[in-house]
């Protein structure tokens, strides 16, 4: 190969080979959990969180720090609320005992 | 940390995202899969800290936004899922556009080059815009699922010429900015601006029933934009935790678009049934109907063999989930055996009814999904329609009916058909359900909540 590989290409061949496997992933998905499924990617998606934390991480503060502590913040509301929630829905999922020995 | 060891870190946060998902493929391995989530997670946050120098006011940030989480995650109630859901895709989008901002404000902080180079600036202007998309829609969405606003489509003529030209006059502003070569914060911010009132005029024409497509659509959206702001940093963790995201509502609304037999665009472009004018009115013969009363109606299910329940939105809207549980306990106690059949849009989000079952303690061995139970309507004995109208409506197998085609639950098919609702009103599609007027079928008119617990006494 000639040259070095620009970081973009690089990037996309990341993001294709991604769709991918989330595409496979999430057809195997019960029916039963796609609303915990929605929660749970919700608090995937959260990873911009780490975006957010760049944002907020120089120390000579300016208006994008706190823009960015915003981001932060918001990002860890989704995080925090997305696993919790998909733990509390999924807990109900669980497998009864037949004859409650709980 | 070496950059080296901070990149292989968010490959390993990115198998345990691949895992959390992979784990929900059946429900006894889902709360592992969720926890892969949560470790993977806490790899990506431990990792990114040690790249930052603020920590006080980011993990004061974090402790902040995480308590708020948490305690939304343990009030909400499972039937106000849908708008929880929705109020977070839109969360993700506002702090994807804020991201984006400070990282035209400030490159340096995010290691890209101090005047920003193109591709970066193009990579910006992709993650805002559908950040900017996402949190105006999902406002929306979720004013609209919480009832605050109607759930009517809101349509006026020329919407979808509005639309187009405030599309075409945004991405010309993305141009502006893309081949300016200092930092042209007018057309970036004119950019944003209509980024965001389009993501409100694109949500306002889609109608209530419609929500399960746009929800999934805006969970997509979510997705995208966490993957645009990896490519701006060239972080290939986040591009990797999007794309999976996006293509996970991406397939979510095409399994929505599926069982109501409608292409994407025209549950996308709103207003249902707005192209074809008023072929709904009736000819005007009165349809005679029988309706009954609870106690009527428990005393055929208490003597049945076989009793299938089809919840629908009702049954959420009445929060009548713990007494239909108690009216499937005490029926199954008599010998009678009793599933429950779900079609994958009732309620307001996929899988919406499948939570509420769970909630309420049924196990989910008796809760069927359409393809799995529709065959046997046909040898059951009783069916019990909860709050559902369109997804068994048999006027999906008659050529040239407006909803010919979508998949329905064959409750026609049952021996006796019982329907709690609250009126005779049409369904979300407004068309009327031939189902209420066989003679088989016996009406009974009052909130999904109070009746079932009348069947409950009488059973």
């Amino acid at each position: 190969m000639v040259g070095e590989i620009d970081p973009v290409i690089i990037n996309l061949t990341v993001f294709v080979l991604a769709i991918f496997v989330g595409y496979h992933v999430v057809w195997n998905v019960t029916p039963a959990l796609h609303t915990p499924l929605m929660s749970v990617t919700n608090a995937i998606s959260g990873i911009i969180l780490v975006g957010a934390m760049l944002a907020a991480g120089p120390v000579e503060t300016d208006w994008g720090v706190w823009l960015g502590a915003a981001a932060v913040t918001l990002a860890a509301i989704n995080v925090f609320g997305g696993f919790l929630v998909s733990q509390r829905m999924l807990e109900m999922f669980k497998k009864k005992d037949k004859k409650g020995n709980a | 940390m070496s950059a080296n060891m901070v990149a292989l870190a968010y490959l390993v946060a990115s198998v345990f995202f691949i895992l959390a998902l992979k784990g929900l493929s059946s429900p006894e391995s889902a709360r592992r899969g969720n926890l892969f989530g949560m470790v993977g997670m806490a790899i990506a946050v431990a990792t990114t800290l040690t790249l930052t120098q603020n920590w006080l006011l980011i993990l004061g940030c974090i402790a902040g936004g995480g308590i708020i989480g948490a305690i939304v995650a343990q009030r909400v109630q499972m039937t106000a899922m849908p708008e929880l859901v929705a109020f977070m895709h839109s969360l993700v989008g506002l702090a994807a556009v804020f991201i984006a901002v400070a990282a035209v404000n400030n490159p340096v902080s995010f290691g890209l080059p101090e005047t920003l180079p193109a591709g970066s600036k193009l990579e910006l202007f992709l993650g805002t815009f559908i950040g900017a998309m996402t949190w105006s829609g999902s406002v929306i969405a979720f004013l609209k699922l919480s009832g605050r606003m109607s759930g009517t489509p809101i349509v006026f003529t020329g919407q979808h010429m509005v639309n187009l030209l405030l599309a075409i006059t945004m991405i010309g502003f993305g141009l502006w900015f893309f081949f300016t070569e200092t930092t042209n914060w007018n057309a970036f911010i004119a950019m944003t601006a209509i980024a965001f009132i389009l993501g409100f005029l694109i949500i306002i024409p889609i109608g209530g029933a419609d929500m399960p497509v746009v929800i999934s659509m805006l969970n997509s959206y979510s997705g995208w934009a966490a993957a645009g702001i990896g490519f701006s940093l060239g972080n290939p963790m986040l591009i990797i935790a999007g794309s999976l995201v996006g293509s996970s509502g991406a397939i979510l609304s095409y399994i929505m678009c599926k069982a109501m037999n409608r292409p994407f665009l025209s549950v996308i472009l709103g207003g249902f049934g707005s192209d074809g004018g008023t072929v709904v009115a009736d000819s005007g013969v009165q349809k005679t109907y029988r309706s009954g009363s609870a106690e009527d109606a428990a005393f055929l299910m208490g003597n049945a063999d076989s009793v299938i329940i089809v919840p629908g939105y009702g049954l959420a809207v009445a929060r009548a989930q713990h007494a239909v549980k108690e009216l499937a306990e005490m029926l199954h106690e008599k010998g009678v055996n009793v599933r429950f059949a779900i079609h994958p849009v009732a309620g307001r989000m996929p899988g919406h009814m499948n939570v509420l079952l769970a909630e309420a303690e049924i196990p989910y061995e008796q809760v069927l999904e359409m393809e799995e139970i529709n065959s046997d309507f046909a040898n059951t004995d009783v069916v019990l329609v909860l709050g559902a109208n369109d997804v068994v409506n048999p006027a999906a197998n008659v050529p040239g009916s407006p909803i010919y085609g979508m998949p329905i639950l064959d409750a026609h098919k049952a021996r006796t058909v019982m329907v709690v609702k609250r009126s005779m009103a049409v369904g979300y599609a407004g068309l009327d359900n031939d189902l209420f007027y066989m003679d088989k079928t016996m009406m009974i008119f009052g909130d999904a909540k109070k009746v079932v617990e009348s069947m409950v006494k009488s059973v």
